[in-house]
């Protein structure tokens, strides 16, 4: 049983004729990404810390956690913006608490709020220990988003520059086109589950957008590899030949991504689940994409100039084409 | 591609090597037997695995510039004062640092040119003026610092701040606090093991800018002070205030030392100080010409206690007294010792972690991560059999590879660290499942097994290269504009990457050349 494999995921000489679905595939993709940009902007993205501002602590009471005593404490040290949340699975979320306050105008409003919580605490649940505290302040949470902002941006930037310098500027417009609208459909999921939008879920997005490029480039490679092989082939038939081709390595590769980070949205604790269903997300949009987006938009950008480029066919190559 | 040369084949075992000896120190205790040439370097766990804090400050530069102007203006007037010239409307602008004046009589103009230019010094690093002095025939003056003088200054009070705060926090007992300057005005301090971090926040929120200042006993209470005065708060009631001389006696700037001490007839806890030898002869000076007087003692602008001069100091040493508890007079004497900030600090962004958390989170991503791996290997095995386990011992030096890299570096292993390096086991594979993938096209393109083998591993390079590159690309913006436990992710995908390279293509190429020039199958099992 260890020499041979044991499955495939889909039989040699496959044809599936993808190229027929390249309407629906866009329309569907369209809709979904027009929808996520309307999600977008209402109800909106659930921001995180980071980028919201604010304080949040995470604390451990020794009792059951008494909810409607911590809320009546917080709100008599003038704490009314506080919100409280449980924490944890099972036993411990009995236990957990989340405190979560709204950002303040100045530093030193948001360590006076910090105190005046862990005086409540004191008093409302005594012996409940701190496991964590976070206060971020409003001049840096915009400087941060910012920065996330301009590192996705970048990112795009550099991705398309690079397939540019690679590939003709066709295969770079089409991956970059297509990375927008699994950008937008992450956008829309993240509004959807509620997963907060902080620094780590824009490294999940960034991790995803490498991810997927890197799906789009092997079957670009594979295009560019068969559009010297067959010379006079329609591109429509030769971009479905390349996918069919590739559809083995592309399962297997989304395969193993997808088990890696499985465990990290089962197991990975609060702070990596959100990052990792992104990140699962990601792979099967950023799988579908290349099939059904990325492709035909290479279809439609190409039909003509990637041909009309090309020598005309020797007879010897069309043998070989249909052989 | 079955050929490697002898001395190519020792160098992939000896970096295969190399792998594992470095990253044994993150698996088992130092051995006796280890030499003590070798490094005994492990990853370092982030602040969120290991607990911790983590502050971001931000340094108040218009205090700077306000605080510089004011002393721009007091230096003009004296100045102008010591060489007798009449003038009016002395003005500061702390927003454009410059200061302005209107000369009496305008014959003074080459006077006040001379008395003011003996104001502007020269910048050490920039080598330029730190003060431009124009004087106008109408009699107008305006003095500015060019700009490059006040990047410079900036610069200079956030250095000035660090050394401060690595000062403060020394002497608290913290051990390996990391400090660092971030962008043009602010500073991350990150302190390991420190999970409540109030003191250390009350020890660098403050900024100790001790004054002595005579009491105004004549003032009335209850009235707009009397020129030259100013009203200050107690620090232990701000509700109640003092009427003090607004110029200073002696500056906290002159302390040489501060301790504190309990004191023998109260047994109170007390701070005792010494000026050196400038302070102490002006606070003689005062102290004898205003014997039975109040003397303040004010810190950030609030009185601390105001005893009376009984008798003259001079021996340049004083006590302070207040109900302090011994941990209090302790950080107050060290504040003391390391000195003021140049201007307030504020903490624009906290984020701790307790030792129960960070021990949580290593548990979760450890678990994640052991199920994963075991997933990713299961998969191999199962889709791609014999060359499956090939890549599946790849795939267990690239762990070991990526660990010892991450050591030597001394980098930083935070939570998403540890999801990165989860992802690139993920993606690791990616480069054998091309070139299995391509191995298998070849056989079913009629190849015999060796220029099948051959095909597969040449014409899969240039996918491989590209693929990782935008993968790379993508992470290394990440590294730019991340946070540092984002940071702490992007590297560990960067570094993975390039191990990646090796292990799955040039050692899994090794292994399989091996087992086709000792078995020469007739078939290839894919």
């Amino acid at each position: 049983m260890f020499m041979k494999p044991l499955f495939r995921f889909v039989p040699d000489g496959t044809r599936i004729r993808f190229m027929n679905g390249r309407f629906a595939g866009l329309i569907t993709s369209a809709v979904l990404s027009t929808a996520s940009i309307g999600l977008f902007f209402y109800p909106g993205l659930n921001l995180g810390l980071d980028f919201k501002g604010g304080v949040v602590l995470q604390i451990n009471t020794p009792q059951k956690a008494d909810f409607a005593g911590l809320r009546t404490a917080l709100a008599k040290a003038g704490l009314t913006d506080a919100s409280l949340q449980s924490f944890g699975t099972g036993e411990a979320a009995n236990h957990g608490v989340l405190i979560s306050l709204e950002s303040r105008e100045t530093a030193g409003q948001t360590q006076t709020a910090i105190t005046e919580v862990e005086t409540a605490l004191a008093s409302a649940a005594p012996g409940a220990k701190i496991l964590s505290t976070q206060a971020i302040g409003a001049s840096v949470s915009s400087q941060l988003f910012t920065q996330g902002l301009e590192a996705l941006g970048l990112s795009f930037v550099m991705i398309l520059g690079y397939i540019w310098f690679r590939f003709e500027w066709q295969f770079a417009v089409g991956a970059v086109a297509t990375l927008l609208l699994d950008t937008t459909k992450t956008i829309g999921f993240m509004v959807l589950t509620r997963i907060p939008f902080d620094l780590v879920t824009i490294a999940a997005i960034l991790t995803i957008i490498g991810y997927s490029t890197n799906d789009k480039v092997v079957v670009y490679d594979r295009v560019r590899e068969n559009l010297r092989k067959y010379k006079s082939m329609p591109l429509r038939e030769l971009i479905d030949l390349s996918i069919n081709e590739t559809l083995n390595r592309t399962l297997g590769t989304s395969g193993t991504v997808f088990l890696a980070a499985l465990p990290l949205a089962l197991f990975g604790g609060s702070a990596l689940s959100g990052f990792a269903w992104i990140m699962l997300f990601g792979i099967v949009v950023g799988t579908s994409s290349s099939i059904f987006i990325a492709a035909p938009i290479l279809l439609f950008l190409g039909e003509h100039r990637l041909r009309r480029s090309s020598t005309p066919p020797k007879p010897g190559s069309v043998a070989k084409a249909t052989k | 591609m079955l050929y490697f040369t002898r001395a190519k084949t020792y160098a992939i075992l000896a970096l295969c090597a190399l792998g594992i000896i470095f990253s044994l120190p993150n698996l088992a205790p130092r051995p006796n037997f280890w030499p003590g040439f070798l490094p005994w370097n492990q990853v370092h766990l982030g602040l969120d695995l290991s607990g911790g804090s983590y502050l971001l400050l931000q340094l108040d530069l218009q205090a700077v510039q306000k605080q510089d102007n004011a002393n721009l203006v007091d230096d003009v007037r004296q100045a102008m004062r010591k060489a007798g010239l009449g003038y009016t409307g002395l003005h500061g602008d702390a927003a454009n640092g410059a200061v302005t004046l209107h000369l009496l009589h305008p014959e003074d103009v080459a006077a006040a040119q001379t008395a003011l230019g003996k104001l502007i010094t020269f910048d050490q690093t920039t080598g330029g003026a730190n003060l431009l002095v124009n004087v106008n025939n109408d009699g107008s003056v305006t003095l500015s610092v060019p700009h490059q003088a006040q990047v410079s200054r900036a610069s200079q009070a956030v250095d000035q701040s660090i050394t401060i705060i690595q000062r403060r926090i020394d002497g608290s007992g913290v051990l390996n606090p990391q400090i660092a300057r971030q962008g043009a005005d602010q500073i991350v301090v990150q302190l390991p093991g420190v999970s409540d971090p109030d003191r250390i926040r009350a020890l660098i929120g403050t900024t100790a800018h001790m004054t002595f200042q005579l009491v105004d006993t004549t003032a009335q209470p209850g009235t707009p002070p009397p020129l030259g005065d100013i009203v200050l708060p107690m620090q232990n009631d701000p509700n109640q205030t003092m009427v003090v001389n607004a110029s200073v006696a002696v500056d906290g700037a002159n302390l040489q030392n501060a301790q504190a001490s309990t004191d023998p007839q109260s047994g109170n806890w007390v701070v005792n100080f010494t000026l050196n030898s400038v302070g102490a002869r002006e606070f003689a000076d005062v102290t004898t010409d205003n014997v039975g007087k109040p003397f303040a003692i004010i810190l950030d602008g609030k009185i601390i206690s105001a005893p009376v001069i009984r008798e003259p100091i001079t021996g340049g040493s004083g006590q302070i007294t207040g109900n302090y508890t011994a941990q209090q007079a302790t950080d107050f004497a060290l504040l003391l010792r390391a000195g003021a900030l140049p201007a307030p600090l504020s903490i624009v962004e906290e984020q701790s972690v307790g030792p129960e958390l960070g021990a949580d989170a290593i548990k979760a991503g450890g678990l994640s991560l052991a199920v994963g791996f075991v997933l990713v290997l299961v998969f191999m095995a199962t889709f791609y059999g014999l060359f499956g386990w090939f890549a599946n011992i790849a795939l267990v030096m690239n762990l070991f590879i990526m660990l010892a890299v991450l050591s030597v570096m001394g980098a930083t292993l935070t939570l998403p660290g540890m999801a990165g390096i989860l992802l690139t086991l993920g993606m690791a594979v990616d480069a054998n499942v091309l070139i299995n993938e391509r191995v298998r096209e070849e056989v079913k393109a009629g190849r015999k097994p060796l220029a099948a083998l051959e095909a597969g591993y040449s014409r899969a390079y240039g996918t491989i290269i590209d693929s990782n590159v935008t993968t790379l690309l993508a992470h290394v913006t990440l590294f730019i504009f991340g946070s540092p436990p984002v940071r702490g992710f992007a590297v560990t995908i960067c570094v993975g990457i390039i191990t990646t390279l090796f292990t799955a293509t040039v050692l899994v190429r090794l292994i399989t050349s091996r087992w086709y020039v000792s078995r020469r199958p007739a078939t290839l099992p894919v």
